[in-house]
């Protein structure tokens, strides 16, 4: 593979590898794109659209978009950052997401990347869907209203897992996750708190059980540094449980 | 026949692949009036497919119902072209003799009312869907009628023949309509001649894409037929959702055998065996006369093995059906219909004429495209190129309905203008002009002497027109409730913009909107066409930015006169509180009034 390939970031020159996204090559170099339905260890998805960037005029999703040498791409503009931000603002009010009361608040990635943009409200009319949670696993909740519909844990579960225990239902505003058993519960399910679904989930909807508030409000992932310098709250699953 | 043995057989004749899952749903759907569980669970085990996964297929189609429906599940077409006929009135009408809420089926279980986004027969409507079947051109006397028939328990089948006939009302005929050639001499023209020099025929035709964004067709033919692989295949795009779009229907109906042509044409070139036509579930009424033809093919030796004689030239056609979403018209939204999932648009790169169908270089083409290639094929690329406009060259099947005397289907020369057009179709007091659907240019009069042009204003084919006294906001409302409807849900943009974008234009219709909240429309609409992940996306805020920048007195004469006004009424959110304190005294409300 020829590492002579390179492309502009925000002036900055990323080297890349044939078939590597915009992503891909960020990442490597260590520069940030935000992102919420990117996870490297899964097929990109595209979905969230927080990663788009401004290729020679061209608004695309990096973690889709192929890097191509030569090209000039806009990761901070003013712009850029606003576009963001009222994606962000967009997911704020579809679902129901009361940071104070949320066990994810500190380490999630939605309000931390809100965080990023300088996001101060959520600004749009609130939806308010009547959503509900699901508490039958033994080691697992599910609360629907955090759910962004990024697809890791649906990801997870097919590609990794091999049990398909999440799919999406519906259309349009009407998407919604569903689980795969026979009473459409988790409980029912042959989800397992090991699974990779498990641990993917990049806000507060896929929540273990019995471990509320170990680690105090004030010491949490993006407490201390923002999601540009720690990354993905997926990658630090494991020092988050001990 | 037990649920058993009918999904037995259903899955048997599809050999258990999993690809056809739609296919198989749309059967057990109108065999049942809906999906049971019991049939979810049959249907996983013999296609090897988790429950959900099939549940959210299911979901995602319109036509299709986890619950059942009426034994009439009667859909209305809702489009703007409907509700200017008198659709919603008559909607009413059905309800209250039926005695049935929208979207609930009656006590008894006989009947259902709803409505549907555009069915495609804008020119004869009002229009209904019937357990599938399309009645046209309803009237107060219709509707009447049709209570009658479901109360006495009348099968569809045996309604009024007038009920179910739809008519062609082709207005004007051009080179592809007044076309006399047989069916096969595109083929012969093929073997006589040589693939390769039939595609540069094409190529040198200028033939653009039918289906609206004009991309070149023998160039996606030739990079189709470059692309290395074991397996080709061709696609005929014949989900017509755009509204006001009917010409494909009429091309299906009165040409199938030159649509049918092209798509073997085009299997010639590319060396595809397997070709699909995705027909919409709205077009139920056309399969049975497709399947027909394509027997008369089979027979007369222009499909099948050995075509026209030639050894080792086989191509065959399948009829897939769609299940009411309109987003199934994105080419690739499309493939993944036919691969039996959820019409989700895929990430592109990599394009379908390399990685299309199952993986596989794929052609998808429209309807009208498919035609044109066969008859370049046969009369040559002078004579396409001869008509039309330099960028355009041809023909383009315009559908023409709304206040016009003369609705209908007309072939022009590329380059017509709209003052031309509404003249021959007697629209003698037109404001504005809709060219191509619901994400298309709303053209006010001051721009009536544009053309109909990839260079101009370009179009699938839908042309809707509104006189003076039509309030252009009912339009701009009509085409925001249809895109919450129809965007798939994958991207951010497009699921809650959509949302947002119609709430806004509510909050204008019912007076309660101020400048701020037009603001709001332009940024929300430019966030979408910018930021989402496909056309629909990026078109869906059309009707609106196009309408507050060439139409801004239908928005100001009903703002508020501040500048915020609340998206809530406080007073309206007291009621709950009202209901159970039992109070309903001035001190129990909020002065909204001012
Ligand atoms: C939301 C959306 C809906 C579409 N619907 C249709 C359709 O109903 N019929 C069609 O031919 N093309 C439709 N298209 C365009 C197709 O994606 C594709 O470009 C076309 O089928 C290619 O054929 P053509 O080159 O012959 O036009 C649609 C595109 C979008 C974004
Ligand atoms: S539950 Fe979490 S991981 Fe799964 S789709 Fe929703 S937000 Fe994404
Ligand atoms: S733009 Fe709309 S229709 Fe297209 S992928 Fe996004 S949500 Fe789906």
């Amino acid at each position: 593979m020829s590492t002579s390939k390179t492309f502009k970031l925000d002036g900055k020159t990323i080297s890349f590898n044939d078939g590597d996204t915009i992503m891909d090559a960020a990442l490597r170099a260590g520069e940030y794109i935000p992102h919420l339905c990117h996870n490297p260890e899964f097929t990109p998805h595209g979905s969230c659209r927080v990663c788009i960037v401004d290729v020679n005029g061209r608004q695309v999703s990096a973690c889709t978009q192929p890097a191509m040498a030569g090209s000039e791409v806009d990761n901070a503009s003013d712009n850029i950052m606003r576009q963001r931000r009222e994606l962000l603002q967009m997911l704020f009010v579809e679902g129901n997401h009361i940071c104070p009361a949320c066990e994810k608040s500190g380490a999630c990635q939605l309000q931390a990347v809100a965080y990023y943009t300088n996001m101060l409200s959520p600004h749009f009319t609130h939806f308010f869907p009547r959503r509900t949670v699901d508490a039958s696993h033994p080691d697992t909740a599910i609360d629907f209203d955090r759910c962004i519909l990024c697809e890791l844990c649906v990801r997870a579960s097919r590609d990794v897992d091999h049990k398909n225990v999440f799919a999406i239902d519906g259309r349009g505003i009407n998407s919604h996750l569903v689980v795969n058993s026979p009473t459409g519960k988790l409980g029912d399910s042959s989800f397992a708190a090991s699974d990779k679904a498990a641990h993917v989930c990049p806000v507060g909807a896929i929540l273990p059980k019995h471990t509320g508030y170990d680690k105090p409000i004030g010491d949490r992932l993006y407490d201390r540094q923002p999601v540009s310098i720690v990354g993905d709250v997926a990658a630090h699953e494991q020092e988050q449980e001990h | 026949m037990s649920i058993d043995t009918y999904i037995d057989e259903i899955t048997a004749a599809t050999r258990n692949r999993p690809d056809y899952l739609l296919q198989n749903l749309y059967e057990i759907q109108y065999q049942y009036s809906y999906v049971s569980d019991q049939a979810i669970k049959l249907l996983a085990e013999k296609l090897a497919l988790s429950e959900s996964f099939i549940v959210g297929v299911i979901g995602f189609y319109s036509f299709l119902h986890t619950t059942p429906r009426g034994r009439f599940d009667i859909l209305i077409s809702d489009s703007i072209t409907d509700h200017m006929l008198g659709s919603r009135g008559l909607l009413d009408t059905l309800c209250n003799k039926l005695g049935v809420a929208l979207g609930q089926p009656r006590a008894d279980g006989r009947v259902t009312v709803d409505t549907t986004s555009c069915t495609g027969m804008c020119e004869q409507g009002p229009a209904m869907l019937v357990n599938g079947w399309t009645v046209t051109r309803l009237d107060q006397n219709r509707i009447e009628q049709i209570v009658e028939l479901i109360e006495a328990d009348t099968a569809v089948e045996e309604w009024p023949q007038e009920f179910l006939t739809v008519d062609d009302n082709i207005q004007r005929r051009d080179i592809l309509l007044s076309d006399n050639s047989n069916a096969g001499d595109a083929l012969k023209a093929l073997i006589e001649q040589g693939d390769e020099a039939i595609l540069q025929q094409i190529e040198s035709s200028g033939l653009r894409g039918r289906g609206g964004a004009g991309f070149r067709t023998g160039m996606k033919w030739r990079f189709c037929k470059q692309a290395d692989a074991d397996q080709h295949y061709v696609v005929c795009n014949a989900d017509e959702g755009e509204p006001g779009t009917f010409k494909d229907r009429v091309l299906l109906n009165s040409y199938a055998d030159k649509v049918f042509e092209g798509m073997t044409l085009c299997a010639g070139i590319i060396g595809a065996t397997k070709g699909y036509v995705y027909l919409r579930a709205e077009y139920r009424y056309l399969r049975a006369p497709l399947e027909q033809v394509l027997r008369k093919r089979r027979e007369t030796g222009l499909l099948g093995t050995d075509i026209l004689g030639k050894q080792g030239f086989n191509f065959d056609i399948e009829i897939h059906m769609g299940a009411g979403a309109y987003i199934c018209g994105e080419e690739s939204s499309l493939i993944e219909s036919l691969e039996g999932k959820r019409g989700i648009p895929r990430i592109r790169p990599p394009f379908p004429v390399t990685h299309g169908y199952l993986n596989k270089p794929t052609v998808v083409n429209n309807v009208e495209t498919f035609m044109a290639a066969a008859l370049i094929a046969v009369h040559g690329a002078n004579w396409f190129g001869s008509v039309g406009t330099e960028e355009s060259s041809g023909t383009k099947l315009l559908s023409i309905s709304g206040d016009c005397e003369r609705p209908g289907i007309y072939e022009y020369p590329f380059g017509a203008s709209m003052q031309h057009i509404l003249q021959d179709c007697g629209a003698t007091d037109a404001q504005a002009v809709q060219v191509a659907g619901a994400a298309g240019a709303t053209l006010p009069a001051a721009e009536f002497n544009r053309c109909i042009a990839f260079e101009d204003v370009a179009t699938g084919g839908s042309f809707m027109v509104f006189n003076q006294h039509r309030d252009m906001l009912d339009m701009v409302r009509n085409f925001a409730h249809f895109f919450v409807h129809e965007s798939c849900g994958f991207c951010t943009p497009c699921r809650v913009g959509c949302s947002l974008m119609k709430d806004l234009v509510d909050k204008v219709y019912t007076g309660h909107a101020g400048q701020y909240d037009l603001d709001e429309m332009h940024k929300i609409g430019e966030l979408m066409l910018k930021s989402s992940h496909c056309g629909l996306g990026t078109t869906a805020p059309n009707p609106m930015l196009d309408t507050l920048n060439k139409f801004p007195q239908i928005y100001n004469e009903r703002l508020k006169h501040s500048s915020y006004e609340p998206s809530f009424d406080l007073d309206a959110a007291l009621q709950d509180a009202r209901d159970i304190t039992g109070r309903d005294d001035a001190g129990a409300h909020i002065g909204t009034e001012s």
